[in-house]
């Protein structure tokens, strides 16, 4: 069957660069005051290669993305010696000239695409938009190329899922929706920008082979991220970036085995996988000992500190979690990794006691903390403890940082004034942060801090456990490099037992003495940390392991 | 070339059909439920109105008949007693009140011997149509005002917040003077006094919809707001889009789900109002009845009124939920 | 949160915009009114000057004179007391039962809070008037009925608010971590749940204030409030209503004073709330 097309998709491939820039500098003049985001950047993209532009928050690496599609935001001055997209100069392009490259020659791509689709719009309109704004009139043809662009990037049934929305569709699924939409018109340069944070391991593979088919029909990319693991997988030719200046530039693998500038060292050695066991992923504080100790062997497991025993819950119809049974011991690190939906969250809740399980029991030090009542559970929940993903919510927002580590003090402790806002001093020093933090409200704190003073509060009733929920996957890598040596550093002084729960298989396999792998809400695999990354058994493990992107 | 990932299906799919279809079905009972503890509120508040008028009930009502207050003999008294059964126990009476609501019988006027349907009914029609005018009138208004203004720098945010503000707590009974005032007095734009047809009904229509666009637009406005710094914004930019397409075909979808919502219960509020504006401007409407009565007493009028009105709201608020639900369907299949 | 706490907040700390000393200002001066009305009133009002009737504003008569040769400027701040006191009452009314109401609603045990919170949906769902018109027509016209019939009518809208409030401040994060780390319901309730709370509602409750006038006012527009010859507000928009031909001002005035009194809350309320959330 033969479409007529209304305007011809492919381009030919011109020798020599798509996109040159050359000292791009980007500034932000708000109520007088100027801020340079980007200080000189300087790369080529050539067709059927990727270029990553690494870095952390703040790094001014999404604000260049942006301005190379003409959308750097209002009040934002823009400066180079060179832009140019194959022989066009973009430095003088006016708004409804750029409506017509974008789409059409820039592709743009960016994380979930629960937010980056319409959620009210099916996703087949979507598509059909790019189409639209680039002279596709007939709506039939529009609707065909949706639908074959839908079956090119691997959807089943196209002709149904074109009309679901982005939420009645899997993760894999409308992420390639997604992907579908940028490349409508075939564009010479595609902009990934953060396109697989937040998506699970799985899905995040997906994504990275569609880039790839893209790369090898001849597309450009630009590839935004602050996963190292994530560019590695794709990048030809990687730019470091921090505080708006490239510090670092060359060929994908020379940056990343044989890094030059300390800022990208410490970058790479900040991730966390199988390779750092046991060692530090940050540099030390100058606050903290060097503790450079091999991984304790002596933490002695028969002391079962949480105990859980065939846990079911059911939300609605819905089984979250299916007959789960663990044992935590005495000083020791046990993960629980999975997919979203898969069940671990309400697993450390049950754990906590804050969610009631169906089936099952729960025994805390030994004595029964499920289906008893809340009145006798209230004096042992000092021993047990907890750390959100999101520190921000589980504060009161009236509260200072001093008065959230007072109040979480035990009164019983029977401490006088004096001796309270000491006990606080010293928790904030064991989390290494300054004393004049305790004055500060938790909004005007940076992330990591705010995470501290989270790990400070939960220190501060003296637990046996702490349950870490996702507790650092917010954070930026060098940042999480510091929380995990910082949980590391409490746990070997206080003989801390963690229930570490994250989808991040590498921060997993860094921390955790044992795993927990769940699925559908069931744990289909448990076993010794290494032993599960080396040689897993259960088909769920197995395809988990093998969607890891290779380490850095 | 086709990729299908084999993790795929290790990815949870959304709930078949059937289990929909179930969830559904339960949703909607609990809305008629709802609706029907509406009514059935409204019909007993009625009834508990007309029973806890002060005093001895056929007296009362035979000197809001006779236009004077006195006593009255249980002779004068018999007729009245048997027309509105007031020897009956009371919860006899109540029966019988909810049987001739379901009926679509609304009681005997105190006043006049008519049943209250027939001095209700026909005024109700003109009331309607000035308030359900109003009522679209206030989404034209509010829409424009707010695509316009939003999103577009701080200072046009604070002054069209502050123009929402303002005009939301303008009373009807001032507004509408005001609006006499200015254009069909001084300006002879619109005919002063209930002049029919369409140019009757601008300036009344106008005066209930400004202030149900400043309340309704205090909302949107939040969410467009919010809503042009979503990541989808961004996606329907890189495709090429312009601002102004943007606004419509993507920001105005979400930002009026709040105003839907709030339009269900605008028609009960926009009810009232148009009591007001129907003095002002003179309108045919239940307005005057209904004031009339008030000032008689004269309960059945009233709490007829009350019943029609609330089981309007029930039928709109109905119809709004099932219309949020077809623009958001997030919520059908969730 | 005490008073101290919201009279600090709003005298050190409070911006003092021009909108803000203008609301100041137009309080301060209906509060002195309604104090001592002979204080700032030029003319008596009920003073008769026939030859002087129905004049539109002048040097003489700021507000202009209504069929009867009254001073409207007169009338209009000798009606403050009552108007005030109406408004107050009623807001007084709806404020008291909103609190409990609302507090039942979102704290009650299961069976309490479901009858409750059922009750102030059905009655939130008529209109404020139609409501305050039946009780008017069961209690009668009058001040006092005013007053019950605004108060009753507006309590449940504040109630949701109430509930609401709580409710989410009851399911915020921050009363989970608390929860985990042992607290009892009592200590939560009031370390966190009541005063995260209370602190928007502030702004609603002065808000309140206002819109009790302008809907007792809205009762006697249509006759059905205080008797003539009140100079109460909205009474004298009922006596105007018969000349809006002739003279016009003796409607668009008292309505005026009524919108700008009801900013004037409006506004007052809202930068306590600021000042509130900003010096903390």
């Amino acid at each position: 069957m033969t479409i007529v097309e209304r305007q011809s998709t492919t381009v030919e491939r011109r020798a020599g660069a798509a996109l040159t820039v050359r000292g791009l500098r980007v500034d932000f003049t708000r109520d007088g005051s100027t801020r340079d985001v980007v200080r000189g950047v300087s790369f080529a993209l050539e067709p059927g290669r990727c270029v990553a532009i690494v870095g952390e928050s703040g790094s001014g690496k999404s604000v260049t993305a942006r301005t190379l599609a003409g959308l750097a935001g209002s009040g934002a001055v823009i400066e180079a010696d060179e832009i140019s997209l194959g022989a066009r100069d973009l430095t003088s392009v006016a708004e409804h000239d750029w409506r017509r490259i974008r789409g059409k020659q820039l592709g743009f791509i960016q994380q979930d695409a629960l937010v980056s689709l319409d959620p009210l719009r099916p996703v087949g309109r979507e598509i059909e938009e790019a189409l639209r704004l680039h002279g596709w009139r007939s709506r039939s043809d529009r609707r065909r190329k949706a639908i074959d662009l839908l079956r090119a990037v691997g959807v089943p049934d196209p002709e149904r899922r074109a009309l679901q929305r982005p939420h009645e569709l899997s993760g894999g699924l409308r992420q390639r929706a997604l992907i579908a939409s940028a490349i409508a018109l075939d564009p010479e340069i595609l902009i990934a920008d953060e396109p697989t944070t937040a998506l699970d391991v799985t899905v995040q593979a997906q994504v990275l082979a569609q880039l790839e088919t893209a790369k090898a029909r001849g597309t450009s990319i630009l590839l935004i991220s602050h996963d190292l693991s994530v560019v590695a997988q794709i990048a030809d030719e990687i730019l470091v970036m921090s505080g708006g200046e490239i510090v670092e530039q060359g060929a994908a693998n020379d940056v990343l085995t044989a890094p030059q500038h300390p800022y990208t060292r410490r970058l790479v050695d900040a991730v966390p996988g199988g390779h750092t066991r046991g060692e530090r992923l940050a540099p030390q504080d100058l606050t903290t000992p060097n503790l450079h100790l091999p991984r304790a062997a002596s933490a002695e497991r028969d002391d079962a500190v949480l105990e859980v025993r065939g846990v079911s819950k059911r939300f609605a119809g819905v089984t979250a979690v299916d007959q789960v049974s663990f044992t935590l011991g005495r000083g020791e690190t046990l993960g629980i990794v999975g997919e979203s939906g898969s069940g671990k969250s309400t697993t450390a809740r049950i754990a906590l006691a804050l969610e009631s399980a169906d089936e099952g029991e729960v025994r805390l030090l030994g004595t029964p903390w499920s289906g008893v009542p809340e009145r006798q559970r209230r004096s042992l929940r000092p021993r047990i403890g907890v750390v959100y993903q999101d520190p921000l919510s589980s504060f009161d927002p009236r509260w200072t940082v001093g008065r959230i580590l007072s109040d979480a003090i035990p009164a019983d402790a029977g401490l006088t004034r004096v001796e309270r806002t000491r006990r606080v001093a010293d928790l904030l020093a064991q989390v290494s942060l300054p004393a004049e933090t305790r004055g500060r409200l938790p909004l005007r704190l940076s992330g990591g801090q705010r995470q501290r003073v989270a790990i400070a509060r939960a220190l501060a009733t003296s637990p046996d456990v702490i349950v870490l929920d996702e507790a650092v996957s917010a954070l930026d890598v060098s940042v999480q490099a510091q929380i995990l040596d910082l949980l590391i550093d409490l746990q070997r002084e206080y003989g801390l037992s963690y229930l570490f729960i994250s989808h991040d298989l590498g921060v997993i396999h860094h921390m955790s003495d044992r795993v927990l792998v769940m699925t559908g809400g069931r744990v289909v695999e448990e076993g010794d940390a290494d032993r599960i990354f080396r040689a897993p058994e259960h088909p769920y493990t197995r395809a988990l392991i093998r969607s890891l992107p290779k380490p850095v | 070339m086709t990729l299908t990932s084999s993790t795929e299906t290790l990815t949870t799919e959304p709930k078949p059909g059937a289990e929909r279809g179930g969830r559904r079905a339960r949703r909607f009972l609990s809305r008629i439920s709802g609706a029907i503890v509406v009514l059935w509120g409204a019909a007993t508040a009625a009834f508990l109105a007309q029973a806890a008028l002060p005093g001895d009930r056929a007296t009362a009502i035979f000197n809001i008949r006779a236009g004077q207050a006195q006593e009255r003999t249980p002779a004068e008294l018999a007729p009245i007693v048997d027309a509105f059964g007031l020897d009956d126990p009371l919860l006899l009476q109540y029966l019988h009140y909810i049987g001739a609501l379901l009926r679509g019988d609304l009681g005997t006027s105190y006043q006049q011997f008519r049943p209250v349907w027939d001095l209700i009914g026909e005024q109700l029609g003109s009331t309607l149509i000035l308030t359900v005018t109003g009522i679209a009138l206030a989404w034209l208004v509010m829409v424009s005002w707010v695509t316009l203004t939003a999103g577009r720098g701080a200072r046009l945010k604070n002054i069209g917040s502050a123009v929402d503000t303002v005009t939301a707590s303008l009373p009807p009974y001032w507004l509408g003077i005001l609006l006499l005032l200015v254009f069909a007095l001084w300006l002879g734009w619109f005919p002063v006094m209930g002049g029919g047809g369409l140019a009757g009904i601008v300036l009344p229509a106008l005066t209930l919809a400004i202030p149900l666009a400043g309340f309704m637009g205090q909302a949107v406005r939040a969410e467009y707001e919010r809503t042009l710094d979503q990541p989808f914004v961004l996606s329907a930019r890189m495709r090429g889009m312009g601002d102004l397409g943007i606004r419509i075909r993507h920001v105005l979808r979400h930002a009026s789900l709040p105003a839907v919502t709030l339009t269900g219960w605008a028609l009960g509020a926009t009810i009232s109002g148009a009591v007001i504006v129907e003095q002002i401007y003179s309108r045919p409407g239940i307005g005057k009845t209904l004031v009339s009565a008030v000032g008689a007493q004269d309960l059945p009028v009233v709490t007829g009124v009350v019943v029609l009105v609330a089981a309007l709201y029930v039928v709109a608020n109905v119809l709004v939920d099932v219309a949020y639900t077809l623009i958001d369907s997030r919520l059908r299949t969730s | 949160m005490t008073v101290i706490d919201v009279a600090r907040a709003t005298r050190s700390r409070a911006r003092l915009d021009p909108a803000l000393l203008a609301s100041l200002a137009a309080v301060a001066f209906f509060l002195v009114a309604a104090v001592v009305p002979g204080f700032l009133s030029p003319h008596a009002p009920t003073a008769l000057a026939l030859d002087e009737a129905l004049e539109p504003p002048s040097f003489a008569h700021w507000f202009g004179t209504d069929q009867i040769g009254r001073d409207l400027l007169s009338r209009v701040i000798h009606g403050a007391r009552e108007s005030l006191l109406i408004g107050f009452g009623a807001a007084g009314i709806a404020i008291v039962a909103a609190i409990v109401l609302g507090t039942l609603a979102a704290l009650g045990g299961r069976v309490v809070s479901a009858v409750v919170s059922r009750a102030i949906e059905v009655v939130f769902a008529f209109p404020i008037l139609l409501l305050a018109l039946l009780l008017v027509s069961i209690l009668g016209a009058s001040a006092w009925t005013q007053v019950i019939a605004v108060g009753v009518s507006t309590a449940p809208g504040y109630a949701r608010m109430v509930r609401g409030q709580i409710l989410s401040a009851k399911n915020a994060g921050y009363v989970e971590a608390a929860r985990a780390l042992g607290h009892s319901p009592r200590r939560i309730l009031t370390n966190h749940v009541l005063p995260n709370a209370i602190r928007p509602l502030v702004a609603v409750f002065t808000m309140a204030l206002g819109q009790s006038i302008v809907w007792a006012s809205g009762l006697s527009f249509l006759g059905l409030g205080v008797a003539p010859p009140s100079s109460e507000w909205g009474a004298l928009l009922d006596a105007g209503r018969a000349f809006i031909m002739q003279a016009p001002w003796l409607t668009f005035i008292p309505g005026l004073i009524i919108v700008v009194f009801a900013l004037a809350a409006t506004t007052i309320g809202s930068r306590i709330q600021q000042n509130l959330e900003k010096g903390e």
